[in-house]
């Protein structure tokens, strides 16, 4: 088992999305915290307290920045506005890692903000590829690209999940994001299995490993229904898929993402805690 | 699927959902694309809850969620930067008939939208204090101020400074309906609307568009000069002086 640093530079070790409400905590105790993402988006005002607390935490914390609004999986062509945005941040910033989604939210200029799916087809492959080269070609570096959770299959689809994003991450040199909650979520979801999932992944194309918690519904049939929430703690399955995927890979940068109802500091602590112990007893 | 058959049911509940969309047997995706609709219209209504607090305290929480969800319907936002939407507001509620009763809706809306501009502004730091005094008064009326990006100023034909206070700081609502112009300074971090004396805001409108003091004076009618400067000065809003040679 290799001990590597993940590429491009976050240290495997727990890491946590950054939410305001703790910034003081972060400050004076970061507990096992060793980095942060952020959500691009919310930085790319001109300046303000947003930047001026990104400032401090950079000087402290390796950051990690999660775009959100990019549309890769997009039919239009990528918003170039916003490619110059992300640019202008990270080159300022000098983040650890750029990282964004398998989805699409942006239709002709209107911004949906959720991660929408798409099929799996040669055709959506070759855009997503070329809008993979556009975004590395434009910030001058290698991004990853996260497993989506999805609610439901697309008729036309005739590649599996796996094989799409290997793809991918073959023809652009892109790294992945392995989003073990999304897993747990979109296998549930599809009736398929999550630890085959985990077993099948391109483990080492994985530059960092999202855990989170999701809520509960049923689909028409009665079948259970997960959905990608981030407003609750990371579930049992989760945690298990997580210490299967590290056993296998070794340790990875692992983010904490709680992105709704966010709670008190101390919750989210232990949260990453947990990931801290799992990773440390794997590697012992 | 062609996104635009996937958008348009998104946004329209009443449309058929996409062709081709199954569950793990193949039938109908059903309640499963409805996952889709309920993140998209919930998420943007929640980012227009954040960004109007007052506009939801005068119309109450039920009712602005579900006008908010006509407005997410009718102006989905235009730009992935979700801290600044909503500009399409004062104009969905000058046209919206169930608050045509509350006429001063659109211009709160606009101070709540000007609000967040000067949080998320380029930050700038202000000219010393002396280098206003050191001016002498004979080059006063040739002189142009920079204000700080930060600054906004709001007119409005209704009390609107008196409207926010009374939401935001739980201070009695106004007993007149009279007109208010704020200017809104950020000395740090934190946006502050000010009240504007009488009659300064077409002054402080011709110095933002970089006019000498001189012209600034004689684009406004009489006001208080001395209370308007003392304004801009305590809160930071002036960040550079220039004199009319170098212009």
């Amino acid at each position: 088992m290799l001990d590597r640093q993940t590429e491009p530079g976050l240290p495997p070790a727990p890491g946590v999305g950054y939410k305001p409400q703790h910034f003081t905590a972060l400050m004076q105790d970061p507990g096992p915290v060793r980095w942060l993402e952020i959500h691009a988006e919310n930085y790319m005002g001109e300046g303000g307290r947003p930047i001026a607390q990104l400032r401090h935490l950079a000087e402290r914390f390796p950051i990690s920045v999660h775009g959100v609004g990019l549309s890769i999986g997009g039919e239009g062509p990528l918003d170039r506005d916003h490619l110059d945005r992300l640019r202008r941040l990270c080159d300022w910033l000098q983040p650890a890692s750029f990282s964004e989604h398998l989805a699409w939210s942006t239709h002709d200029a209107e911004f949906l903000n959720d991660l929408l799916p798409l099929p799996y087809t040669e055709e959506t492959l070759a855009r997503v590829c070329a809008h993979v080269d556009e975004v590395q070609t434009r910030l001058g570096r290698k991004m990853l690209l996260e497993n989506p959770s999805v609610y439901l299959d697309f008729a036309e689809s005739n590649l599996g999940e796996i094989e799409f994003l290997s793809e991918i991450a073959s023809r652009t040199g892109c790294g992945l994001l392995l989003d073990v909650n999304n897993v747990h979520v979109s296998c549930t979801n599809r009736q398929t299995d999550a630890r085959d999932y985990i077993d099948r992944f391109p483990i080492d194309l994985v530059g960092e490993i999202h855990l989170g918690g999701h809520d509960e519904d049923v689909d028409d049939a009665g079948a259970p229904l997960l959905i990608d929430s981030h407003a609750h703690p990371v579930v049992d399955p989760v945690w298990q898929l997580y210490e299967r995927t590290i056993s296998r890979a070794g340790p990875l940068a692992t983010l904490i993402e709680w992105d709704n109802d966010v709670p008190d500091w101390p919750v989210l602590a232990d949260e990453a805690e947990r990931a801290a112990r799992i990773l440390d007893r794997v590697t012992a | 699927m062609r996104q635009a058959d996937f958008r348009a049911a998104l946004l329209d509940p009443s449309r058929p959902h996409p062709p081709g969309l199954t569950d793990p047997q193949g039938r109908p995706a059903g309640r499963r694309f409805n996952v889709y609709r309920n993140n998209v219209t919930v998420s943007l209504v929640e980012a227009l809850k954040t960004a109007f607090p007052v506009l939801r305290k005068l119309v109450g929480e039920e009712f602005f969620a579900a006008m908010a969800l006509e407005h997410v319907r009718a102006h989905p936002p235009r730009s992935p930067l979700l801290m600044l939407y909503g500009t399409d507001m004062p104009d969905f509620l000058a046209r919206f008939p169930p608050v045509s009763h509350l006429p001063y809706l659109p211009d709160i809306a606009r101070l709540e939208l000007a609000l967040r501009e000067s949080y998320h502004a380029a930050d700038a730091t202000p000219v010393a204090p002396d280098r206003l005094a050191a001016i002498p008064p004979q080059d006063l009326a040739n002189i142009r101020l920079r204000l700080a990006p930060a600054l906004r100023l709001v007119r409005s034909d209704w009390p609107i400074h008196a409207i926010w206070v009374a939401n935001m700081k739980e201070a009695p609502p106004p007993r007149t309906v009279t007109a208010q112009d704020i200017l809104i300074l950020r000395p740090e971090f934190d946006p502050e609307p000010h009240l504007l004396p009488q009659g300064a805001a077409p002054f402080i409108a011709a110095l933002a568009e970089g006019k000498t003091i001189g012209t600034a004076l004689d684009a406004a009618g009489d006001f208080d000069l001395n209370a308007t400067f003392a304004l801009l000065v305590s809160g930071g809003a002036i960040i550079d002086i220039a004199t009319e040679t170098s212009a």
